[in-house]
């Protein structure tokens, strides 16, 4: 597969504050990669100088092959970005802002006016084409920064936070989007909103402090869950001795924890072994002692927990 | 060049869709020719020629053109607009020449627009139409210049107004370095090629020289230099700083 996006161990400081530290990946054409961290990880920082904004102090930055601070005309021309925020010339109608757009990035005539059409229409933003974009709703701006993105048919899509602050349905409108753009092009999404990642990327990378602290799918990032796979039963609190004995004894599960009584039921986790499944085990000893389950449910480890996890333990590290 | 035109076409376009156009023309329409007829004395003069009406380009400029040239760039960080065109595929000249020419064209626009003074001094007599021109086209290359400076000014601030003040702070010390309030201080105890060196930075002395018709190089090389000058200024701050 063809490497759209290439970070070669950027660099980049503010004065005494150390933005990114070391940052390299890779991303090929068909990804949808999702960039996650804590405000101030260096997200944003990262996409400036991927999209040649920003001059990386060190490492270089590759757009389809071009490099970003030899060549920033053509790479910039590979390059469909949103900043955070979406920022547009207010003062212009969407139609108009968008025709700018595309006169710059080479389009005339005939041709300009199509790409103008298509990217208006792909973003829903047909019926408010001739109002001013100040006078613009948040989703609309957003739309119109996302196509003015994708106006060229960029190969390289890099949108940081595109969905922030957008309402549910504006939020599955802008993921179905990419969804559907995903398949030839490499696509960049920063976000802290973990459930986005679930939905659109096909990998996802975590930066803390300027530095990669996790990669992989979302998937694999679930999996470093302790709960991942852990099996929750709730049971009637009067049997709690006996079911969390004989969960414990099941030989994939490595600790059952209790939580409170809430009306007479209480409710048992069972953590399984690394990489052991325990769900059909569970199941098996429950029907086998005929325990009454008023609910059961494999659990897959949240992403959230993943984050904070991988966040804060690495903050101690680095303190350590 | 494609690129610079697209960029001037949408300030231009910017201009004129918002009341500033409007509004600016019709002020600077409006002072030049008040100053011409009430402070020039253009009618009690008994002369044929707009010397009345030029003489206080300068200072209006001076309040005017930072007033234009504030938002250049200023307003491009604030809004964040910035990052959208330092990643489209357009070099920081072009978009900085770009943005330099829409503010330039309309001020030549708002200049032009004077013309009936023109039309006035030709009923009421025979001026010399080729210093009327030269004049023009001094003020304009004038105007130029003090765009230049805010242009360049306004690339080191989000702040609009701190950007028009420091333009016009600028600004006004070139234009006040030809008049002998300066000149004066440095008289007394400066060699004469440093009081002529600051006398030839004034803004004064190479207009009031154009305006009696007399375009020589020295002084369209002055104000060349000068947008050139600040022009490049301009690239490098926007450089350094379009992030911070």
């Amino acid at each position: 597969m063809a490497v759209l996006v290439e970070a070669d161990r950027l660099r980049k400081s503010f004065g005494p504050i150390l933005a990114v530290e070391d940052i390299s990946l890779r991303v090929e054409k068909g990804e949808v990669l999702g960039f996650l961290g804590p405000n101030g990880a260096g997200k944003s920082t990262t996409m400036k100088m991927l999209t040649g904004f920003l001059e990386p102090d060190a490492g270089r930055a590759r757009i389809c092959g071009i490099s970003v601070a030899d060549r920033p005309k053509e790479a910039k021309s590979k390059l469909g970005y949103l900043p955070e925020g979406a920022p547009a010339y207010g003062d212009m109608t969407a139609r108009s802002f968008l025709n700018f757009i595309a006169e710059v990035r080479g389009f005339d005539g005939a041709s300009k006016h199509a790409h103008v059409d298509a990217a208006l229409a792909r973003t829903g933003l047909e019926g408010v084409a001739s109002q001013r974009i100040e006078t613009l709703s948040k989703g609309y701006k957003r739309r119109v920064g996302l196509a003015q993105a994708i106006l060229h048919d960029p190969e390289v899509l890099i949108m940081d936070e595109p969905t922030d602050g957008l309402d549910p349905n504006q939020k599955h409108h802008v993921r179905g989007l990419i969804t559907e753009m995903a398949k030839d092009k490499a696509i960049i999404v920063s976000t802290h909103i973990l459930e986005e990642v679930e939905a659109v990327c096909t990998r996802a990378i975590v930066i803390d402090r300027g530095r990669i602290v996790a990669d992989g799918t979302a998937e694999a990032l679930q999996r470093r869950m302790p709960y991942h796979n852990a099996v929750a039963v709730r049971i009637a609190a009067a049997e709690v001795e006996r079911v969390a004995g004989a969960l414990a004894a099941l030989a994939g599960v490595a600790k059952v924890e209790r939580a409170e009584v809430v009306n007479g039921h209480i409710r048992l986790r069972a953590l399984p072994k690394p990489g052991a499944a325990i769900a059909a085990d569970v199941g098996a000893l429950l029907r086998d002692q005929s325990i009454i389950v008023e609910e059961l449910v494999v659990e897959r480890g949240k992403l959230d927990d993943v984050f904070r996890e991988i966040t804060t333990s690495s903050e101690g590290a680095r303190h350590a | 060049m494609r690129n610079i035109w697209i960029v001037t076409k949408r300030e231009l376009g910017a201009y004129f869709g918002t009341p500033l156009a409007y509004v600016f023309a019709v002020i600077f329409v409006a002072l030049t020719g008040a100053f011409a007829f009430f402070i020039g004395n253009f009618f009690e003069r008994g002369q044929a020629d707009l010397q009345p009406f030029f003489n206080y380009h300068p200072w209006l400029y001076l309040l005017l053109v930072p007033a234009i040239a504030m938002r250049l760039w200023a307003e491009e960080r604030k809004a964040g607009t910035i990052e959208l065109l330092m990643t489209l595929p357009i070099s920081t000249w072009e978009a900085i020449i770009g943005k330099f020419l829409a503010a330039w064209i309309f001020i030549g626009i708002a200049l032009a627009l004077t013309f009936p003074m023109w039309i006035t001094v030709n009923v009421l007599g025979n001026p010399d139409n080729g210093v009327i021109l030269a004049s023009y086209f001094g003020s304009f290359l004038m105007a130029g210049a003090f765009l230049a400076i805010g242009s360049c000014v306004s690339a080191l601030t989000k702040n609009q107004v701190i950007a028009f003040i420091v333009a016009a702070t600028i600004c006004f010390l070139l234009v006040m370095s030809g008049l002998e309030l300066v000149l004066g201080f440095f008289r007394g105890w400066a060699p004469a090629f440093i009081v002529d060196a600051i006398a030839s930075m004034s803004f004064l002395n190479h207009f009031e020289l154009i305006s009696r018709g007399v375009i020589t190089l020295p002084s369209l090389f002055f104000y060349f230099s000068i947008i050139a000058f600040f022009l490049f200024a301009n690239v490098v701050i926007v450089e350094q700083r379009k992030a911070a």
